[in-house]
């Protein structure tokens, strides 16, 4: 796996909307790789044998019914909105960043 | 921002120079009672913010549980769709901030969708079919419905904040991807008008959807690039998000075809991009840059278990499929025997299924035909609605035609009496009766008016006398005339000719 780089974390940073000092990201760059080298170990005992997988368990089809259960309230749904009108929640407008 | 109207090429001189390549990304609503991952309700036009549970609103410590349903309405879509079902998949993060999606992400599905590799095949209206090659099925959930205050127009542009319902939040969707379309020439946009419409027909029959466009339960994001006639690389593309009609589909992809081939053919290149459609000046505008490796950081969701298929569960399944739309009008036009330009023109005019009832009901198949094809559609062309909107049910048809048949009426006062129907005056015969719409039947009365047209015209009559029996028509019409419309012409004819002693 290649190094992980200080724009890699800028690129994170980035992403995830998190605003990071140039000495956060020096800090967090050593970090990470140390966490990337720690999985190599993982990968490096894991065999072409052992299947990659998702999860700790073998679980598989957990499945619900279609049957309608409990709802919040438009009141409960809007408790721990910052700011809230016509029972919606109310945000900044964001110019088309999907 | 960009302008409303950039340069177009007339479609013509677009399609002289370069070859389209379409692709389409056509999300469906499932009609499950409940929501993907939540036991909320799955509902429209309730009121704002109701129908959410905490994992709807991605509140610390929830956990999502697959929608059994939604999981089988989903391999019946990509069985319907001739997919290969997954043995194994599960469902990932897509991540992205938006206010739509409270998570921070959309529980989606990535690298194994649960259905893929199948095609479609998609029959114009003039009978060409083009097989569209099915890339993908995968399962996700909607997100909330954004509404942009403040700005203009209401639209995105503009807007000083936003309100957010997060009613559809969770509601199960399969988005439907096709491989890149190519080789269908000027027929583009028809083509990715009867791609969706054979998508929504399909979801429709198979019961997994309302299907309705205008609720947003069937919507289409197009792909449209262009390559100079004769190469074979593909050209950028762009891809107009969220055209929720048929005929928007149409008038998009042609738009952006002429959009492209105008830039193209300047010397310029063509962003990848998304393109937001606008229905009023029926063009596209910039919308965001896209590019094909946006960084969502899928990984797979640690909070649900793979769906795991096996063959019994998918045979069960495609046991349940309904008949194919397509076989089902194959079947129809055998058994009513009508002929291919008859039965194209009853499928395009809308009036397929209300034939099918109206025979169903005892009526024959051409004089079901006839009804539906001829007045009806008449009348629904003059309301500007659809033919079966006009209230005309099956069993109408069948007392109307009874009475025809029966000869109390003929197909011109089957027409008045359909008005007296239809302006709610009570059944055909009520209207009949009350009207005193009833043909004159008695010989007697019309005798006398055949007396009296004889009379009028000596010269035809002496005519019809000497064997000109093609004569008759003009005292038929005095007949029918002194009778208001109120008579069998066959019956007056017959009389005509005993009245005058010549042999029919």
């Amino acid at each position: 796996m290649p190094e992980i780089t200080r724009e890699d974390v800028a690129h994170l940073a980035r992403l995830a909307h998190i605003d990071m000092t140039g000495e956060e990201l020096d800090r967090m760059t050593g970090e990470l790789s140390v966490i990337v080298d720690s999985i190599k170990t993982v990968s490096e005992v894991a065999g072409e044998d052992v299947p990659a997988t998702s999860h700790p368990i073998p679980l598989s089809n957990v499945y619900r019914d279609d049957v309608i259960g409990e709802t919040l309230t438009n009141e409960e749904a809007l408790s721990g909105a910052p700011d809230n009108a016509a029972g919606r929640f109310k945000v900044p407008a964001i110019l088309d960043e999907e | 921002m960009s302008t409303a109207t950039a340069e177009i090429l007339s479609f013509d001189e677009a399609m002289e120079k370069f070859d389209p390549v379409l692709g389409f990304e056509v999300h469906v609503e499932l009609n499950t009672r409940t929501k993907m991952f939540s036991s909320a309700p799955n509902a429209f036009g309730d009121t704002p913010n109701t129908n959410v549970t905490p994992v709807d609103l991605g509140l610390p410590g929830v956990l999502p549980v697959i929608n059994r349903v939604a999981v089988e309405s989903s391999i019946k879509i990509g069985l319907a769709l001739g997919c290969k079902i997954a043995e194994k998949c599960h469902f990932a993060r897509k991540n992205y901030f938006y206010p739509d999606t409270p998570k921070n992400f959309q529980t989606s599905q990535y690298d194994e969708p649960i259905a893929y590799d199948g095609s479609i095949d998609i029959e114009l209206a003039d009978g060409t079919v083009f097989t569209i090659e099915i890339e993908r099925a995968h399962m996700e959930e909607d997100a909330g419905k954004l509404t942009h205050m403040g700005g203009a127009t209401g639209r995105i542009q503009g807007a000083e904040f936003s309100l957010v319902d997060y009613n559809r939040a969770g509601v199960p969707l399969v988005e439907i991807v096709t491989k890149p379309i190519v080789g269908v020439g000027a027929r583009a946009p028809e083509l990715a008008k009867a791609y969706v419409a054979a998508i929504r027909e399909i979801v429709k029959n198979l019961g997994v959807s309302d299907a309705k466009m205008e609720r947003g339960n069937v919507r289409c994001d197009a792909n449209v690039s262009l390559k100079p006639k004769g190469q074979e690389k593909f050209g950028t593309r762009t891809e107009t998000k969220n055209v929720n009609s048929l005929r928007a589909v149409e008038h998009a992809v042609r738009y952006e075809i002429q959009r492209h081939a105008a830039v193209l053919d300047a010397g310029g290149t063509i962003t990848q991009e998304t393109r937001h459609w606008h229905e009023d000046t029926r063009s596209t505008t910039a919308g965001r840059p896209k590019s094909d490796a946006d960084d969502y950081r899928y990984f797979p969701e640690p909070d649900l278990v793979p769906v795991v298929t096996d063959d019994a569960w998918i045979e069960k399944l495609r046991s349940e499929l309904p008949e194919p739309p397509a076989a089902r009008r194959k079947r129809l036009q055998a058994d009513w025997g009508y002929s291919d330009a008859e039965f194209r023109d009853v499928v395009n005019a809308g009036v397929m299924d209300a034939i099918e009832e109206t025979i169903a009901a005892g009526v024959k198949p051409a004089t079901a035909r006839k009804w539906w094809m001829g007045e009806i559609s008449r009348r629904a062309k003059i309301a500007d609605v659809e033919p079966a909107e006009l209230g005309v049910t099956p069993a109408l048809i069948v007392e109307l035609q009874g009475l025809i048949d029966a000869g109390k009426i003929n197909d011109k006062l089957s027409r008045e009496v359909l008005d007296g129907v239809l302006a709610g005056e009570g059944t055909p015969t009520e209207v009949v009766s009350q009207r005193g719409l009833e043909v004159v039947s008695d010989d007697g009365a019309l005798l006398e008016a055949i007396d009296g047209a004889l009379a009028a015209q000596p010269d035809v009559a002496e005519k019809i006398r000497g064997g000109k029996l093609q004569a008759v028509g003009a005292i038929v019409g005095g007949v029918m005339k002194a009778t208001r419309g109120q008579a069998d012409a066959g019956r007056v004819r017959q009389l005509i000719l005993e009245r005058l002693g010549v042999e029919g």
